[in-house]
């Protein structure tokens, strides 16, 4: 029954997003560009969930999408690769620099690992400005080309983009991507893997001691949050046709635990659901200028104020809640509800 | 040489001050507090409109910047950390809460203040010079008003009762909370006191090299490299850290003078974790 109920709501969700939207934006490019933004954005949030749900706040996503951003449009401009290929390179490269860096630092616990997943970011930025001879230094690698066709064995699997509409084009892809993404989120949390997962969740000294290889596990959850950095940074950039250093930053990192804590950590579509949610609200402020930001971090924090276990916990008229019950706190709070 | 190790002592001096409010906050409720950078922002711009625009004297605009901000800290944890730590369960809440609170106070600067670069003339003119080194008399200030602040800070913290309320606190808060200590207003106390110390590490910042509205982000994380290098939570941790992160970044500036510094910082600090995950005088974390 739950699951049926399950296959029914992701075909509607699926409906909706790759008929509807597209059909009712279909003469509104700049639209359209959102919905695809959201979409890569939310492809992004997932990794940042992946760690959220091994218990580690991830505050280096930025600098991981920076750099699948940066080996894409560096593989494309100095190499000459297609762009499908540079999506693969950057995600490969993103998941080794993330093993190298992780096994170090995933030593580290609680807040230690958020402030230097946090210079993570920064790292990624000032790389990106040192080595001017490969990344351009702080003017960036400009007027990428759109990506060609994609052939395998002489079939035309995806059509050159320059023939076809980009807006709908850069629209099915970044679906497809992020479609694909949660699919594979789905199938490792609902696996042996994602219960592994959740034995770090509850606590690590205990799951080390039924012998369960935490150090591996969680520079595999890393790996995966990088793989889906990598690759939403590689087609970020392919959508902008440009990459700066500041294309993702410290703020982004942020703004992807926001996402994350917005649509709720008890389900694998929080990320999703969050990132929508708040982009396009987001954007329908555009007006406010300078006032954007301000009105964005009040949500922040109104949201923590009074929604602090996010969107989807909010209970469906009519219907039980099916989110899983909230991760309990990796360090107890200090100051307790009750006193004396 | 001699100059760059004074440099190093000027940007250690001003950072530990810096270092010691994140570290009391984050020792006493566990928050991380992003805000940090963008207090220390603010108490810069209160001693530019006191000191600059208003032409009151120095110390009148320290101690305004030591009290807006002392205000500005009771108010984030009366009306945004209480009642999040209240509700929610997670860790998470308050660091996201933080990040919120720090986008916030940024983009109000930013509105009230503009993004141009802020300076003001020298609180005191001249330069002493000892063999070859130039020691302006303005850094020298600053260096030892913060050793100043630093050594009331510790005895606050070392011989008086809310100083030792504080630091059981930090020890334990249920059971301070047992013996009597009021851990609510103490909590209040402590954010004052931390955003107070970014303040005043603003305000002396501001006659030397000025203040504009987006130095915030980097100082926080600045300051997470110092408390990771001395190790959260400890206060002989904050001063080390911070010193240590001034003398680095002065050597750093003098053998690398284009930008890699801060990638050489980080990658040392990445080896340096993975020898001493808990920095040089911190304890576990849990």
């Amino acid at each position: 029954m739950k699951k049926l109920k399950t296959a029914i709501g992701v075909a509607f969700f699926l409906a909706i997003y790759l008929v509807l939207l597209p059909w009712l934006f279909r003469d509104q490019p700049y639209r359209l560009g959102i919905l695809t933004t959201s979409s890569v954005l939310s492809l992004i949030s997932a990794g940042v969930w992946l760690m959220f749900y091994i218990g580690r706040i991830n505050m280096g996503q930025g600098g991981f999408a920076l750099l699948g951003g940066y080996v894409s449009a560096v593989m494309i401009s100095k190499l000459g690769v297609s762009f499908w290929l540079s999506l693969v390179g950057a995600c490969a490269i993103t998941v080794v620099v993330s093993i190298l860096v992780g096994l170090p630092l995933l030593r580290l616990k609680g807040v230690y690992f958020s402030m230097i997943t946090l210079s993570l970011t920064e790292t990624a930025r000032l790389a990106a400005q040192s080595f001017p001879s490969l990344t351009n230094g702080s003017r960036g690698i400009l007027n990428l080309p759109l990506p060609g066709a994609l052939k395998v064995a002489g079939f035309t699997i995806i059509p050159d983009f320059n023939t076809l509409d980009k807006h709908f084009a850069f629209y099915y892809l970044g679906a497809f991507l992020t479609i694909l993404g949660f699919a594979v989120l789905y199938r490792v949390v609902n696996s042996r893997l994602g219960w592994l997962f959740r034995s770090l969740q509850q606590n690590e000294d205990l799951a080390s001691s039924f012998g369960v290889n935490v150090p591996w596990l969680r520079v595999i959850a890393l790996a995966i949050c990088a793989a889906f950095a990598g690759a939403g940074g590689a087609f970020f950039v392919a959508t902008q046709q440009s990459i700066y250093p500041a294309t993702f930053t410290f703020q982004d990192s942020t703004y992807f635990l926001l996402y994350c804590f917005l649509g709720g950590l008890g389900s694998v579509w929080g990320a999703l659901v969050g990132t929508f949610v708040l982009f396009l609200s987001f954007e329908m402020l555009q007006g406010l200028n300078q006032y954007q930001p301000l009105i964005y971090s009040l949500i922040m924090i109104s949201m923590m104020l009074w929604l602090p276990n996010g969107l989807l916990s909010l209970k469906w008229p009519f219907s039980r809640s099916s989110v899983e019950p909230a991760a309990k706190p990796a360090i107890k709070p200090a100051i307790e509800e009750e006193r004396p | 040489m001699g100059q760059v190790l004074f440099n190093g002592l000027y940007t250690g001096a001003q950072y530990a001050l810096i270092a010691l409010g994140l570290t009391l906050i984050f020792s006493l409720m566990n928050v991380l507090n992003f805000a940090h950078g963008q207090l220390y922002v603010l108490g810069g711009f209160v001693t530019y409109y006191v000191y600059g625009r208003m032409k009151l004297p120095f110390p009148v605009a320290l101690v305004a910047s030591a009290l807006t901000l002392a205000l500005i800290g009771y108010l984030f944890q009366t009306l945004l950390f209480r009642p999040v730590m209240r509700r929610s369960v997670r860790d998470e809440s308050t660091m996201l809460l933080s990040a919120g609170t720090a986008t916030m106070v940024e983009s109000l600067v930013l509105i009230f203040f503009g993004e141009k670069h802020r300076g003001v003339p020298a609180v005191i003119s001249g330069v002493y010079q000892i063999e070859g080194v130039f020691l302006p008399k303005g850094r020298l200030l600053v260096i030892g008003l913060s050793f100043l602040f630093i050594a009331v800070f510790i005895l606050f913290m070392r011989y008086t009762r809310p100083g030792r309320a504080l630091r059981a606190m930090a020890q334990d808060a249920e059971t301070a909370c047992l013996m009597g200590v009021d851990t609510e207003r103490y909590a209040i106390l402590g954010w004052a006191l931390a955003a107070m110390l970014a303040g005043i590490a603003g305000a002396m910042l501001v006659p030397i090299s000025g203040v504009n509205s987006g130095l915030g982000n980097w100082i926080s994380i600045k300051t997470f490299i110092m408390v990771m290098i001395g190790g959260a939570g400890v206060v002989s941790g904050a001063i080390a850290g911070g010193l240590a992160l001034g003398m680095i970044e002065s050597l750093g500036y003098h053998f690398f003078p284009g930008g890699e510094t801060y990638l050489i910082i980080f990658a040392g600090l990445i080896v340096f974790l993975a020898v001493r995950p808990n920095g040089l005088m911190g304890k576990a974390v849990g």
